[in-house]
């Protein structure tokens, strides 16, 4: 059953459309979902265990962690083969693709390692020793700092992408998940999953600015555990996922206010925007689904069933 | 050696400060081995012991950037050999933080000296509820979940199925009474019924003779729609599934079971953990082990939060509502300022699975739904803890 729908996909004509491409944990596959119709366009198989996935800037490259294969998978996203691995070190669970479209910064989780790795030699040009289990990536506009969050040891380590050097290790709450850089370069804001709170940081000092907590009525304080984090295309707002609480908090970027609460699937972890940034989308881990977000009147549209436990989400625009 | 190198980088890149020796002691007490019927199964010799040693590592990465180094003093007491004898000497060398896998009288003991008055004890060895209760002690925190707690865990799961009417099977060692005692309490606190019971009296070697003899004893048993077994040791009740006269699913020390930890948890990033207790102790990681863990987790975490190491105010930290510690069960353990207990969702597991991780829905609480399992705050019969109510 499984092989004949992954067939079909291969076969039929890929339609020309926005898209997002979702790493199902659990099914060892990416689902494709075509951004016009909102269904499923195409699924491909992939290492065990995808987690992180991005794509390189002319979206003609797939980066995949797939994590219990200990390597970094390149796919063409027009045939959906997987190109070649790149050396990633064991157990890549996250990563962020460096503004120069070549440095590849992965999270080595078992290892508590952060591993840079260039995408056209395809070596690994440093491993730097971070804490323990790290996991949430994020690096500035400009590309000269990278932030490895681990989410043991409960800090945000600041790296110097010229040295490769740690500068600066702040302590966030209990268990980081994620680290977003504000557009302007300005602010990082890091989530921590178990101490329920994201901090929000003055990057050039890095000094905490403010944290924001959040409480939605009827939902137990231990199941509000922010994870994943998006900023709106105006930089507004940013959309933080409450993992189980099955919501969305919107944030005013200014203010550190949550404005509102959006309900979306179960354990929500990532987003990624439509390349015309009116919808967001959010993998729903434990419902194995995605649900998709009007920007404009930040209700939900529409649920889209993928594969099992759904984790890392990305957009490529329309291939011209 | 590229790891070395960057290391050295990496100290170098970091502000320098005199790194500030955090001690904290493994105090052990060593039991013989008592006799099951199995001869394939045994403790491991570091159980427990594994669990501190991951942890602080785990905890002396973080130490690294903190400029924190954390060391951690062994001691492990043989069966013949003096415990208290061993526990005054090293409180005698500064041992202020204890991380104790010892039976009740032993830790009652070292708690009670007056050298280990100001010091912080974390009990990883001993479920006994009255340690909790009657028994508590101001210096001793529990990471041990006690065994009401996993009565409780279990009756929830019951309840939520429907198993209302049950059966019970106890054996003859005092750990065996005790938690059928506590899952006669936690029958009770859930609206369960105890059909009938019956004591296990049998000597044979199971090993042969269990399909003989388990259907015959079962037999004249009341209706019930789940079989309880006390058998805390591990000695007969493995034998008891699937031999039953009546074809009824098998509970409490064997079966499923609350525990603390066992080796299937995976989920909230359990898996990362197994994965490194595994490939440091080369063997699966316990609940025993777990305590021992959550107890260094907890302490790194307090030292992190707090800025000090004094015991005084490790502790005041954990028995606040501050603490909100990660310990791979979905959501953040604490402690409770009533007796000192570790609250933490109980995963309910076979061999090869978690079927379900106790508070489950619908059982509500005021405050803390992970207060649905063990004694709550107003029927506690602590009063060493008083000044936090």
């Amino acid at each position: 059953m499984i092989r004949a729908l992954l067939l079909t996909t291969l076969l039929a004509t890929p339609a020309m459309a926005d898209e997002i491409w979702v790493t199902n944990e659990s099914d060892d596959t990416v689902s494709v979902i075509d951004v016009a119709t909102l269904a499923v366009k195409a699924t491909y198989p992939t290492g065990e265990r995808p987690r992180g996935i991005t794509f390189s800037r002319d979206f003609k490259r797939l980066y995949i962690c797939a994590s219990d294969s200990d390597a970094v998978q390149v796919m063409d996203p027009d045939t959906g083969a997987i190109l070649h691995d790149l050396p990633s070190g064991e157990d890549p669970e996250q990563f962020v693709l460096a503004p120069d479209d070549r440095l590849l910064y992965i999270a080595n989780e078992d290892d508590a390692i952060t591993t840079v790795v260039d995408t056209q030699s395809r070596s690994v040009v440093a491993q730097i020793d971070v804490g323990v289990e790290p996991e949430g990536m994020g690096i500035s506009p400009d590309g000269k700092l990278q932030v490895t969050t681990s989410e043991t040891t409960n800090m945000a380590h600041w790296i110097d992408t010229a040295t490769h050097r740690i500068v600066a290790n702040t302590l966030v709450d209990s268990r980081p998940r994620h680290a977003e850089f504000s557009p302007d370069g300005a602010e990082l804001w890091v989530s921590s999953e178990i101490g329920g709170t994201v901090t929000v940081f003055d990057a050039a000092t890095q000094t905490e600015k403010g944290k924001i907590s959040f409480e939605i009525p009827g939902v137990r304080a231990e199941k509000l555990q922010p994870v994943g984090m998006r900023f709106s295309p105006d930089a507004a707002r940013v959309f933080v996922a409450l993992g189980p609480a099955n919501h969305l908090a919107v944030v005013d970027a200014k203010t550190l206010q949550v404005e509102r609460y959006i309900m979306v699937g179960r354990r929500v972890w990532h987003m990624a925007l439509s390349p015309d940034q009116t919808r967001l989308f959010t993998t729903n881990g434990v419902s194995g689904d995605v649900t998709v977000i009007d920007l404009a009147t930040l209700e939900p549209l529409a649920t889209i069933k993928v594969g099992r436990f759904p984790w890392g989400a990305a957009a490529r625009p329309t291939p011209q | 050696m590229k790891n070395l190198v960057l290391s050295a980088a990496l100290m170098l890149a970091c502000t320098p400060l005199a790194a500030e020796t955090v001690r904290l002691d493994w105090l052990e007490r060593q039991l013989t081995p008592p006799p099951v019927l199995s001869n394939l199964t045994g403790d491991p010799a570091d159980l427990g012991l594994a669990g501190a040693r991951l942890s602080l590592a785990d905890i002396a990465t973080t130490g690294k950037f903190l400029k924190i180094d954390w060391a951690l003093h062994e001691t492990v007491v043989a069966p013949e050999e003096d415990f208290l004898a061993a526990a005054k000497r090293v409180l005698a060398t500064g041992a202020r933080v204890l991380i104790v896998r010892a039976p009740a009288a032993d830790l009652l003991a070292l708690a009670d000296l007056p050298e280990a008055a100001g010091a912080l004890i974390f009990n990883t060895g001993a479920p006994e509820p009255r340690l909790r209760n009657e028994d508590c002690r101001a210096n001793v925190l529990h990471t041990l979940p006690s065994t009401a707690m996993r009565t409780d865990a279990l009756a929830q799961q019951l309840r939520a199925k429907r198993w209302q009417s049950l059966a019970l099977i106890t054996g003859p060692q005092p750990e065996d009474r005790a938690f059928a005692a506590a899952l006669k309490t936690s029958l009770a606190k859930f609206g369960l019924t105890l059909a009938g019971e019956k004591d296990w009296p049998l000597t044979a070697d199971m090993r042969r003779s269990g399909a003989a003899e388990v259907p015959l004893f079962t037999q004249d048993l009341p209706e019930h729609d789940l079989l309880l077994v006390a058998d805390e040791r591990g000695d007969f009740a493995r034998y008891i599934p699937f031999n039953t006269w009546l074809p009824r699913p098998v509970a409490g020390s064997e079966g499923l079971s609350a525990k603390g930890w066992t080796e299937v948890v995976e989920d909230y990033g359990a898996a990362q953990l197994q994965v490194r207790f595994r490939q440091t102790a080369s063997r699966p990681m316990q609940d025993a082990d777990f305590s021992a863990w959550a107890a260094i987790a907890a302490i790194s975490d307090a030292r992190t939060r707090t800025g000090t190491a004094d015991p005084a105010d490790l502790r005041s930290f954990l028995l606040s509502d501050k603490a909100r510690i990660a310990a791979f069960l979905g959501q953040p353990v604490s402690f409770r300022p009533w007796d000192g207990q570790m609250r933490q969702p109980m995963p309910l597991v076979t061999e090869r699975a978690v079927v379900a991780m106790a508070p489950l829905e619908g059982f509500l609480h005021q405050t803390n739904e992970l207060d649905t399992l063990g004694t709550d705050r107003p029927e506690t019969l602590c009063k060493a803890f008083g000044a936090n109510l």
